[in-house]
């Protein structure tokens, strides 16, 4: 079955006018010319200062939101098990279990989850963030912290103390940039002017 | 391999009735392994001498299965695997995944969120382009460009960093807009950034593109007829340095590209020189795009009205966008669930590729290097 | 007086030896000098660990990792010619040295065909190349080698022609008397380097150096991208060391130093009043302004492919040459030249 492609200049919409190259600019020029011009952009960047900086002596300021590292807040964890069903790798291993708190007062305690065992591989873990983005109780956090190699890959996984270590280099929430509103809500246009009302 | 015989014994040679010597032909594995190669590609050359008469890519090396991982995956998760495909321009794997969902679940996104994507995306491109640029200066031997180039990359990724916490996969973009809005800053260490690219700009071009010793390299070498790209599906800065003018964000404008004022560079014959000077000048435009959207970057929401969990109605839609290297095209096919039933993938790197076995007819062994270095692909989008 | 010391024959002898050795620790300096070069070049800082001050042992420490390496000859290979080849490698680059003058009588033997076998001393290396490619017994090796001689017996040439005309000029085959001429001994007693007339020969012969040691853009043969290290792909640790390493950087300063004396006036000051500094420190001077061009030049150009590279020296170089001498006859026709 013989396929009708379409002309080509089809393919361009229509009024177009595309900036063609202009090779004449770059190749016709003296013989040798290019290259000096060359070696002066080289001999410019020579005695300009250099932009390395030098790790482990100095290091960069990471911005608050680099995804260095998962730390986890135990008090806030309600072992709901949603991280770790969101995971795409399914490097959150949650272990609890139920207990009854007493309430004084009360006949009857409260059932609540008591967190076993939470570990994190990250030799697994692709840094997507979906898991601290789900939690609903902000038990888990982002922390740009980057220097935790590991000799041998088991020592990837870290547990829950290692996690909750992490903690102290959890950045606080930073400010948004001007004219942030926050996500739209239902019944207003997408800049946030409710619908119905005169504009 | 075969090596029958090793230098230091008599070579066999064939006196022809005519009198000229017929050599044996030599076939030749570039790769997997190798350095001038943007991954694991592997190309099979049968060269005579210094000419090769025959050369083949054989990708697979590196296919990882991700259309069938996206069947197992929600949205949001699928969105974090995607920029894995083409791992240079994150971005704008995600975007027209986000905008399959939009179209087919009728999602308004919110003007803020718009421009910022488009924002994204452009440094994207920019952060795309100068990697190339780079690496091609140094297949071909130049050693300082790649990384003059890795220093302009330097001050975007930052400004990336800052807004999405990555410096390569990002994972930022949901059907509906983005993860979260951009912190304060962003927009003043974009700008800078982008002013900064203005003004190196130029070294690029007169450190390579004016330098006679890489216009002998590049010029006319590996040239591509329009005819044989457009068989080949050949798309993005390949087909327009071939000299046809197709972009995507002309000629079906996604997000808001229609609001900008940008032109399209277009080589006119085809060669690797062309292609570079596309290159060039694209992230030229790119940079002016990313100007004006940062200027104009209008107040308001930075998700638009999204249920909490995405199911998606039944249907099949195709959407389409403009990668840095050529048209990336998505065909996801849902029955209903959150998860797509089937999503199909239409990655540039592989079309590009395709039409490599062809350029590779009569040049020498050093063009090879740079024939493969002009072709702009990258082997995780080619493998998926 | 001092000239007394030095016409002692033991120490002269002492002097002699003392070149060659310093000859190593100069390749260790200049290869640090180069890395710290091409860093700054590419807005980096280049060693900075090794030794303290800036990385200087850097090279050192390089050495010494190739001397810990392991000795690999491979099973097809040819084991004498493959030993062999370290061993001719450094001493072409090493024979240079023998006639390069730091001063009127500072000079290990001041042949009288100095330059003819300034010029001859270092086309041994091309033999070397062939030798190491053959005896690899690796299809690589052999075609890096192939390339590689061609290169180096095409580039000979343009050195040669551009060096005959600074022997016209001179008069003499002799470094000395070529130094001498550019200055006390000149036809107008005038201290003029034959750079000034050499306004094509100079050019030429630098080209032609950095392609005789396959230095960017001249280096095809040891393109990495595509035959990693050509015909020494073969050569590992300390065979590599002092087979590829230490005798190009030997060569490079063996012939910048060639240069400089006979286009830049060698150990003679820019004016005759300033003659009280040492004539070896102006040769330092000029031959590190030629290093540091050649260093320069690595690092800001792509490289030629070989077929380019052919025709750049049968096309370009040699027919300039060959004008160069015309005019330097001409020139020689005047009184004042």
């Amino acid at each position: 079955m013989a396929i009708e492609k379409p002309p080509v200049d089809e393919l361009v919409p229509r009024g177009e006018q595309p900036r063609t190259l202009s090779p004449s600019k770059h190749k016709k020029r003296t013989f040798g010319t290019g290259m000096l011009k060359g070696l002066s952009i080289t001999f410019r960047h020579l005695i300009s200062k250099p932009v390395t900086v030098q790790y482990p002596d100095e290091k960069d300021l990471l911005p608050p939101r680099s995804r260095g590292v998962i730390a986890l807040k135990e008090e806030n964890c309600t072992v709901c098990m949603l991280c770790a069903r969101e995971c795409p790798d399914w490097c959150i291993y949650i272990e609890g279990h139920k207990s009854t708190r007493e309430i004084p007062g009360k006949k009857r305690g409260k059932k609540v989850n008591i967190l076993d065992r939470f570990a994190i591989d990250y030799a697994l873990c692709m840094y997507c963030g979906i898991c601290v983005e789900v939690c609903p109780y902000d038990a888990l956090f982002w922390a740009p912290e980057y220097e935790y190699a590991e000799h041998d890959i088991t020592g990837l996984t870290h547990e829950m103390d290692t996690l909750k270590d992490w903690m102290y280099s959890v950045p606080p929430p930073e400010e948004l940039e001007d004219g942030a509103m926050g996500p739209a809500v239902k019944n207003q246009l997408p800049d946030n002017t409710p619908k119905g009302e005169g504009g | 391999m075969s090596d029958q015989t090793p230098p230091g014994a008599p070579q066999q040679a064939v006196l022809t009735g005519a009198g000229t010597l017929r050599t044996e032909e030599m076939i030749l594995n570039v790769g997997p392994q190798h350095p001038a190669t943007h991954g694991v590609l592997r190309v099979m050359v049968t060269l005579d001498g210094e000419r090769i008469v025959h050369g083949e890519p054989v990708i697979g090396y590196m296919h990882r299965g991700h259309e069938k991982l996206l069947e197992q995956r929600d949205f949001r998760q699928i969105t974090n695997l995607l920029s894995r495909m083409d791992w240079l321009s994150g971005i704008n794997n995600e975007i027209p995944a986000s905008i399959a969902v939009e179209r087919l679940m009728e999602l308004e996104v919110p003007r803020r969120a718009t421009y910022l994507r488009v924002i994204l995306a452009e440094i994207n491109r920019i952060l795309n382009h100068l990697m190339f640029t780079g690496s091609f200066g140094l297949e071909l031997g130049a050693t300082t460009p790649v990384m003059y180039a890795f220093r302009e990359r330097e001050l975007l990724q930052q400004a990336m960093e800052m807004a999405t916490g990555g410096r390569m996969h990002f994972g930022f973009i949901r059907p509906g807009g983005l993860k979260e809005d951009v912190p304060k800053g962003f927009v003043a260490l974009a700008l800078k950034g982008i002013r900064q690219l203005q003004k190196a700009i130029p070294d690029y071009e007169n450190l390579l593109m004016g330098s006679e010793i890489f216009k002998a390299r590049t010029v006319g070498v590996g040239r591509l007829s329009t005819e044989r790209a457009l068989d080949h599906g050949v798309s993005g800065p390949i087909l327009r340095a071939c000299g046809v003018a197709y972009d995507v964000r002309k000629a079906e404008p996604y997000l808001n590209y229609d609001e900008f004022d940008f032109d399209i560079p277009v080589g006119t014959t085809g060669d690797a020189y062309d292609r570079f000077f596309v290159l060039i000048e694209e992230m030229k435009e790119s940079a002016k795009i990313a100007e004006q959207a940062l200027i104009d970057l209008p107040a308001g929401s930075h998700l638009g009205d999204v249920p909490k969990r995405l199911t998606l109605p039944k249907g099949e839609i195709y959407s389409r966008a403009e990668n840095p290297l050529g048209e990336l095209g998505y065909f996801l096919v849902s029955d209903g669930d959150a998860k797509p039933y089937r999503m199909k993938v239409r990655t540039p790197s592989f079309s590009n590729i395709s039409v490599v076995s062809h350029m590779l007819e009569g040049i020498y062994m050093p063009d090879l290097i740079a024939v493969l270095g002009s072709m702009f692909f990258v082997v995780g989008d080619i493998d998926r | 007086m001092i000239e007394e010391v030095f016409a002692n024959p033991y120490i002269q002898l002492a002097l002699k030896l003392g070149v060659l050795m310093i000859l190593l620790p100069a390749t260790l300096a200049l290869g640090w000098v180069e890395l710290k070069i091409g860093a700054h070049i590419q807005h980096r800082m280049g060693p900075m660990y090794p030794g303290g001050f800036h990385g200087w042992a850097q090279t050192v420490a390089d050495g010494i990792k190739f001397v810990l390496k392991e000795n690999v000859v491979p099973r097809n290979a040819d084991r004498v010619v493959f030993s062999m080849v370290p061993f001719i490698t450094m001493l072409g680059a090493a024979l240079i040295f023998v006639v390069i003058p730091a001063g009127q009588n500072l000079v290990i033997e001041d042949l009288e065909v100095g330059l003819f076998y300034v010029l001859a001393a270092s086309s041994i290396g091309v033999i070397a190349v062939l030798m190491a490619g053959w005896s690899s017994a690796n299809k690589f090796s052999l075609l890096g080698a192939l390339r590689a001689a061609a290169q180096l017996i095409a580039y000979e040439l343009p050195l040669v022609l551009s060096a005959s005309a600074v022997a016209m000029l001179a008069g003499s085959l002799s470094l000395v008397d070529i130094v001498q001429a550019q200055g006390p001994a000149s036809p107008t007693g005038l201290y003029i380097p034959f750079a000034v007339y050499q306004v094509l020969g100079f050019p030429i012969f630098l080209c032609a150096v950095t392609a005789e040691l396959t230095r960017p853009p001249f280096d095809m043969p040891v393109a990495e991208a595509e035959l990693i290290t050509g015909p020494w792909t073969e050569y590992t640790g300390i065979r590599f060391a002092f087979g590829f390493f230490a005798p190009e950087y030997i060569a490079m300063i063996g012939l910048a130093a060639v240069g400089a004396t006979i286009y830049l006036g060698g150990y003679l000051p820019p004016v005759p009043a300033l003659d009280f500094i040492p004539g070896i420190i102006w040769l330092l001077l000029k031959t590190g302004a030629i290093l540091f061009l050649l260093i320069w030049v690595r690092w800001s150009f792509p490289r030629l492919r070989e077929d380019q590279l052919q025709k750049f020296a049968w096309k370009v170089l040699i027919p300039l040459a060959l004008l160069n001498i015309f005019v330097t006859g001409a020139l020689k026709l005047t009184p004042w030249v």
